[in-house]
């Protein structure tokens, strides 16, 4: 209930921002008056916590909409609860337009370990806006320089030799992990996961010598590895990346046929009527195809995609479905 | 040199210095509103920053949330509600001391040593930065579990009352902390099947329950209306103040120099800072017995911690991409779209740049005085109102602020909720800080257990054998122990002069 009230208020954040203007830090205008989409604020729900890597792409959109679209957009970070309680609020927002959000890969997982029933069916897609592979990464005092010798070295070792961390327990590079060992003919529970509250932690885990590896993705590593901290292996995509052209992928490195992506993608809940994806969908591409969101992605090293609402609809489906298999196999469901 | 000299022209540039005030305006508004944390503060710069160039960009940053940790002393000494989780650790004892009549003297003294805790976190930022990033980073979960463990003892020098009352209101906290996702095998606990509740319980809204709405309970509920706060208006704010602070010019030393290491630790920040150097500052006092009941020393070491701990949370930021806490994980996202990527080569790639936000550091904290001022000015007016009318001011304050945490209702329901329970508490004799303090460290303290047990397969063991977690725990112990070991070297001394006949 209280989250279907919400989209009908104005944004708090949008009243604190009025008041800000006082001291000429943003102009804000409201028209209540009934007319064509939009005609009102608009909300955008991310559901992990102010400062991410979600956060920062809904804040930049948030920002390029308001822009395009002249009304004032909010975001508000939903964070908690594994991303269910932010996707959560999306689904159950008023289908309207005035209420959309981030959705992220964790919704082809969180259902499979029987934490919502909520899945990529309940929202209405508009467009995907960014894909990013997983990765291997060791401490540069690891005695393991590539990825076939530490593969080599958890095969031969025995178990729990190995520890590797990158996210929470069940997590989108936990599973990147179990995919890989899998893939690999590797028993997933000779590695046992350390959870972390993200993959900074993680990799600042990994150079004070609390795991081995972590599998989170290259762009998320970066200031540690221009440190010298911090060595990739490989990057558990299709193509080596921009950012790093002397990684091999996954399956350069040794032979495995492994891909795991996080993507972002803008979605509404189920039913957002044809007319208002009509304004809303050209109007995400254009902000897509902006020098300012590129610039901002190139520069946090963050790869760029564009796939629109029916692509980014299989994608997600595509996404659930290799996902519950490989998470059936690794014994991550409930 | 040059590049100091460099980085100056970069700060001294009229649009720079323009941008500096208008964001130290909004960080004291932002602060100074209970629900509205530096945090938010920065968060809703950033799209903002997105059209400065990089030094306004980073500068109003740095000034909004210096001012802000400030300004959330303002509500925490007149009303009892602390404006940001960094003032919790001593709203209770600057709003007693506002209650004796000295607001001058409190707020003065947050001022005060706020700026000087500022300026030697700048200091430290801008010095030993790399090094300082070095020790932190060696910090792994074994070394947390003693940190917080560390931390949670505090609870025992933070409770005036007795010292069972004060276990239980922390056991409550760590408690409230267990609430949503278990971060080690990812099972819900204790969320009835409430979505909301998945997300666990927001320190914020329950901070201000627990302070504000339980005061507020309070005030509508006693039959013999409490005696008036004494103070009406507020004088001159630096009345007495030079000698307060001459006389704790060490508490000063060590509240920022605790402040700065806290904070550079990823993860801890300014927040913990505060209930560490407050502790500290109680342990170690000539007179530990007047803490609690409006006591100025320990103010002056907490008010001056958490401002210290903003430099120290960049320390890891700047350095390795690190965030030190929430400010800084938003921080190093500017920092990446202003292409002064974090790293060790930022310092060579872009000194003038650096040592511009360095720059700003100090200019924020000395900004802080005047700004400040006209704050605590404005917000003495505060003190004017009567009670009957201020009351449901307050009240509409909570409401207000807890919503805008999340834009959800159900904020709103865990102050509500957790107001009635502290009120219960307090009433009963159980002391509110430590179930607060429960509530900041209950997670840290958890998810540094379990994932150390995942590492060492269950060897309880492995918590002494890396070096600093082994002095971590071997001090942690003595301290536990040491009102026993007391007991103990009283009864030899005693015992040896018998022995002796």
């Amino acid at each position: 209930m209280s989250v279907k009230s919400n989209q009908k208020r104005r944004s708090l954040t949008k009243i604190l921002v009025a008041s800000a203007m006082m001291v000429g830090l943003a102009v804000v205008s409201f028209s209540p008056a009934q007319a064509a989409y939009p005609d009102r604020p608009i909300t955008i729900i991310v559901p992990w916590g102010a400062g991410g890597g979600t956060d920062a792409v809904g804040r930049i959109f948030g920002n390029l909409l308001e822009q395009d679209l002249k009304v004032p957009v909010n975001v508000v970070n939903r964070d908690g609860g594994s991303g269910v309680v932010g996707h959560s609020a999306i689904i159950t927002a008023e289908p309207d337009g005035y209420t959309i959000g981030i959705a992220t890969v964790e919704v082809a997982m969180m259902h499979w370990v029987g934490l919502t029933k909520l899945t990529y069916a309940d929202f209405t897609v508009f467009a995907q806006v960014n894909q990013d592979p997983g990765g291997l990464m060791v401490g540069t005092d690891s005695p393991y320089k590539s990825a076939k010798d530490l593969l080599a070295a958890i095969k031969e070792k025995p178990e729990k030799t190995f520890k590797a961390s990158g996210t929470g327990q069940g997590g989108i590079w936990h599973l990147g992990m179990a995919g890989w060992l899998l893939s690999e003919g590797v028993d997933v529970a000779k590695v046992p996961w350390v959870p972390s509250k993200g993959s900074a932690p993680a990799l600042k885990d990994m150079v004070a010598g609390g795991v081995d590896f972590v599998t989170s993705s290259l762009a998320e590593g970066r200031a540690l590895i221009e440190a010298g901290k911090v060595l990739p292996l490989a990057n558990m995509g299709d193509e080596r990346l921009p950012l790093y052209p002397d990684v091999p992928t996954l399956k350069e490195a040794t032979g495995s046929n492994w891909t795991v992506n996080v993507w972002r993608t803008i979605a509404g809940p189920k039913g957002v009527p044809q007319e208002v994806m009509d304004v809303l969908v050209p109007a995400i591409k254009r902000a897509y195809e902006s020098d300012e969101y590129k610039k901002f992605m190139d520069g946090r090293g963050f790869g760029m995609i564009y796939r629109g609402p029916k692509e980014a609809y299989e994608t997600m489906e595509k996404t659930d479905k290799s996902f519950g298999e490989v998470m059936k196999a690794a014994g991550l469901t409930n | 040199m040059d590049v100091f000299i460099n980085a100056f022209g970069l700060i001294f540039d009229p649009y720079v210095l323009l941008v500096v005030i208008l964001s130290g305006a909004f960080g004291l508004f932002m602060g100074a509103v209970p629900g509205l944390s530096a945090t938010m503060a920065t968060a809703l710069l950033v799209p903002v920053t997105f059209f400065m160039e990089p030094v306004p960009a980073l500068a109003s940053i740095v000034t909004a949330t210096a001012m802000a940790i400030f300004a959330g002393d303002l509500p925490g000494a007149l009303l009892r509600i602390p404006g940001t989780p960094a003032s919790a650790a001593y709203t209770n004892e600057a709003f007693a001391m506002t209650r004796k009549g000295q607001a001058e003297l409190v707020l003065g003294t947050g001022l005060l040593s706020a700026v000087i805790g500022g300026l030697f976190g700048a200091v430290v930022l801008t010095f030993s930065a790399p090094v300082l990033a070095e020790f932190a980073i060696k910090f792994s979960s074994f070394e947390y579990f003693w940190l917080a463990s560390l931390g949670l003892t505090c609870a025992a020098f933070v409770s005036s009352e007795s010292a069972a009352k004060g276990l239980i209101s922390l056991m409550i906290g760590l408690l409230i902390a267990t609430v949503g996702i278990d971060g080690t095998t990812g099972f819900p606990r204790f969320t009835f099947g409430s979505v909301e509740l998945l997300g666990g319980i927001n320190f914020i809204p329950a901070m201000i329950g627990m302070f504000a709405m339980a005061e507020v309970f309070r005030s509508v509920t006693a039959i013999k209306p409490p005696p008036e706060v004494e103070q009406r208006t507020i004088g001159n704010i630096f009345a007495g103040l030079g000698k307060v602070l001459y006389r704790y010019k060490f508490n000063l030393l060590r509240g920022s120099t605790i402040g700065v290491l806290v904070g550079a630790l990823p993860g801890a920040g300014s927040d913990i800072a505060a209930w560490i150097a407050y502790a500290v500052s109680k342990k170690f006092s000539k007179d530990p017995e007047k803490f609690g009941t409006g006591h100025v020393e320990g103010i002056v070491d907490a008010g001056s911690s958490n401002n210290a701990g903003l430099g120290g949370t960049w320390v890891p930021a700047l350095v390795f991409g690190i965030p030190g806490d929430s400010i800084t994980a938003i921080v190093i996202g500017v920092l990446y779209v202003k292409g002064m990527n974090p790293g060790p080569t930022v310092f060579l790639e872009h000194p003038e740049l650096i040592y511009a936000v360095f720059v700003s550091f100090f200019l924020a904290n000395i900004l802080l005085l005047p700004l400040g001022l006209t704050a605590i000015k404005c917000a003495k007016q505060m003190l004017r109102v009567p009670r009957e009318i201020l009351m449901p001011v307050i009240l509409m304050f909570c409401v207000v602020g807890t919503f805008a945490i999340n834009n959800t209702v159900f904020g709103v329901g865990i102050m509500l909720v957790l107001g009635v329970i502290s009120y219960f508490l307090e009433e009963n004799g159980f002391p509110i800080a430590p179930a607060i303090l429960g509530l900041v460290l209950g997670g840290l303290l958890e998810e540094s257990f379990m994932t150390s047990m995942i590492k060492a397969d269950g060897d309880l063991l492995a918590f002494f054998e890396r070096p600093v977690s082994a002095v971590l725990g071997v001090i942690t112990i003595l301290i536990w122990l040491s009102p026993q070991l007391a007991k103990v070297w009283r009864k030899i001394r005693r015992a040896t002069p018998l022995g002796g006949r």
